[in-house]
């Protein structure tokens, strides 16, 4: 299956390049891109995205296995990224992780069959005064207490 | 005088605004900078003003713009370096989230010093609302001529970008951070060469944190003499402390270098979560040494103050930890944290962080050996000065100063084959 970009993405990769004076500077916004415009960054896309910037696609595979926010196995709708560092572990960040599991019967790193959450922890989210944290796909949940998660996982569509 | 330089206007409703932020002075410092000085002139005010860099080391801003080479030939560049990952430092996200503008005014002036016509923002790539918000701020400053071609009409030219990371801490790290923003893995580069001289596309590069940047215009504007008016003789200004763990109110406090910590928990901070008694407190983001809580009793929070007391001001992160905390589990949390950040390539911090994290879950476990204190310890001399960031180091500081202030409680775990602390990991819902 070849994937491709859409013309506005297309538009939106040529305005990325213009801001590097070389273009594989530029690679780092482009998977961004890439993941935005279909989701997980399989071999076929990576393959795409090499191609667009010139750069062997083990260059770009390097990279992709580098950075935590590339996805390069199918995810859920919703990635669920539990803060569990110092501040966020002091606040009860372990306990929220046991009520997600429990909630979504998933163990950290997995997805639950009807595709639609993926449970993950992560390293200090930067808002360790509100801890504790957790961010669902771009938002940021914070102050959490177990009845707001399940409010928030209960909203989600 | 009013106490506060970079959250004075914080709660101005829609400050992120342009029109809002320049009927608060903004672009006042640009302006001025632009019409009323040459390019080193600002370099000797900020020189003479004593900012130190705010993201851990403390440098002198000034005096690092003054090594950027004026006749290399090759483009100057200016990276501002959001990539906050220290863990209990949340300041650089409020900057950029709540006052954007004050933080491209900063970034356009110091452009303007060290002869720059591109900058970077490289911006933690979780930090969405931040990127969404500094986007349209940048989008603004161009239509408004503050940015672009020919600023204020004054012939100097500056584009500016937001570069978004994708999840790593060491991209933090000011060369981790230009092999990133060069599309590649954030492997930090050997120094010298310095990136003032050889950086980013191998032009002479400046690489500042968002709260140093953020107080250039307010520098520029009143100067050198009202800025040290602020703090203590050799840490200037004011700072953003940024309180978390087992405190009432957690968040950010702007108060002048040198206010004592004790006064900064219990005052600001309304000290500890259920009248608890303090255990500790990690004075400046993980990598800083641990203070225990009769060293917490009279330390100022400066640089030189918590260099003296065997800690470091690093980016003033300060984490509380009352009597309920166990050391080892809150020391093997931190160090589980560097073991996953190890970018690898050198093998005494890959390999032998990741030991020194399943030694130190092992002893939590209650499985912990005889002599794993003194194998620990050994890990830390092996790291110590020998890697090529300053990661190694920062990995070993926590290490050693838990075992050496709390080593009883190490101890105490081996022998006994248990945690014999009984925690409260309960979730902390403040009033
Ligand atoms: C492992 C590591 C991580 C770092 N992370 C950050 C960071 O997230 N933000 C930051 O501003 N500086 C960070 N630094 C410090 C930078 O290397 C650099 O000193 C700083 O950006 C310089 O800016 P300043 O002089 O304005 O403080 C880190 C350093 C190390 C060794
Ligand atoms: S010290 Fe650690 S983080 Fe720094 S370059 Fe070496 S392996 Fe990478
Ligand atoms: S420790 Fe969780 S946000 Fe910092």
């Amino acid at each position: 299956m070849a994937v491709k970009f859409s013309a506005p993405v297309e538009r939106e990769f040529k305005e990325i390049l213009s801001r590097y004076p070389h273009k594989e500077a530029a690679l780092l916004p482009v998977l961004h891109l890439a993941q935005r415009e279909f989701g997980v960054l399989s071999d076929e896309v990576l393959e795409q995205v090499a191609g667009l910037m010139d750069l062997p696609l083990s260059r770009v595979k390097g990279v992709v296995s580098f950075y935590t926010l590339f996805n390069t196995r199918e995810v859920g709708r919703y990635v669920i990224r539990v803060c569990h560092t110092l501040s966020c572990a002091l606040n009860g960040a372990e306990q929220v992780i046991e009520h997600i599991k429990n909630r979504l019967h998933i163990e950290v790193g997995e997805t639950t069959p009807d595709k639609k959450f993926t449970l993950l922890e992560c390293e200090c989210l930067g808002s360790c005064n509100t801890a504790p944290v957790m961010q669902i796909n771009d938002r940021y949940y914070e102050n959490m207490t177990l009845e707001q998660v399940d409010q928030i996982l209960d909203s989600l569509e | 005088m009013e106490d506060k330089i970079l959250l004075r206007y914080i709660d101005v409703p829609h400050i992120e605004k342009i029109e809002v932020y320049q009927k608060h002075d903004g672009y006042q410092g640009l302006a001025k900078s632009l019409k009323q000085h040459k390019p080193d002139e600002i370099i000797e005010i900020v020189k003479a003003s004593g900012l130190r860099g705010r993201g851990g080391a403390g440098f002198p801003a000034g005096l690092k713009w003054s090594f950027v080479p004026k006749d290399s030939g090759k483009p100057v560049y200016l990276c501002c370096n959001a990539d906050e990952g220290e863990p209990g430092t949340f300041k650089d996200r409020l900057l950029m989230e709540k006052n954007p503008h004050q933080l491209i005014e900063g970034i356009a002036i110091t452009a303007y010093a060290v002869n720059c016509h591109t900058a970077y923002i490289y911006i933690r790539g979780e930090f969405c609302q931040a990127k969404n918000v500094l986007e349209q701020a940048i989008a603004e400053a161009y239509q408004n001529n503050y940015l672009g071609k020919n600023i204020l009409k004054q012939g100097f030219h500056l584009d500016l970008s937001l570069h978004p990371g994708a999840g790593s801490y060491i991209a933090g790290e000011e060369t981790g951070l230009l092999e990133s923003l060069e599309g590649k893995r954030a492997e930090p580069r050997l120094k010298p060469p310095f990136p003032a001289s050889v950086g980013l596309f191998k032009g002479p590069t400046v690489i500042n944190n968002v709260e140093t940047l953020s107080n250039i215009p307010h520098i520029i504007m009143r100067g050198a003499e009202w800025f040290k008016g602020f703090g203590t003789e050799k840490s200037t200004g004011t700072k953003l402390f940024c309180l978390s763990g087992h405190i009432n109110k957690p968040g950010v406090y702007e108060l002048p270098m040198g206010i004592p910590l004790k006064k900064l928990i219990y005052n600001y901070g309304g000290g500890i979560i259920g009248g608890r008694k303090l255990k500790a407190v990690i004075p400046g983001g993980s990598s800083t040494p641990v203070l225990t809580a009769k060293q917490a009793e009279d330390v100022l929070m400066d640089f030189e103050s918590l260099q003296a007391a065997g800690s470091m001001l690093g980016s003033a992160g300060v984490i509380v930890m009352d009597e309920t905390t166990c050391m080892v589990d809150a020391l093997a949390n931190l160090t589980r944290f560097y073991a996953h950040e190890s970018c690898g390539q050198c093998t005494p911090c890959r390999e032998g962080v990741s030991w020194m994290a399943k030694i130190l879950r092992r002893i939590e476990d209650g499985k912990g050996l005889e002599g794993d204190l003194e194998l620990l310890l050994d890990i830390c001399d092996n790291i110590s000065f020998k890697t090529l960031c300053p990661m190694g180091d920062a990995a070993i500081g926590p290490v050693v100063s838990f075992i050496a202030k709390f080593r009883s409680e190490f101890e105490d775990h081996i022998r006994q084959g248990r945690c014999p602390i009984e925690k409260d990991k309960s979730i902390k819902v403040r009033g």
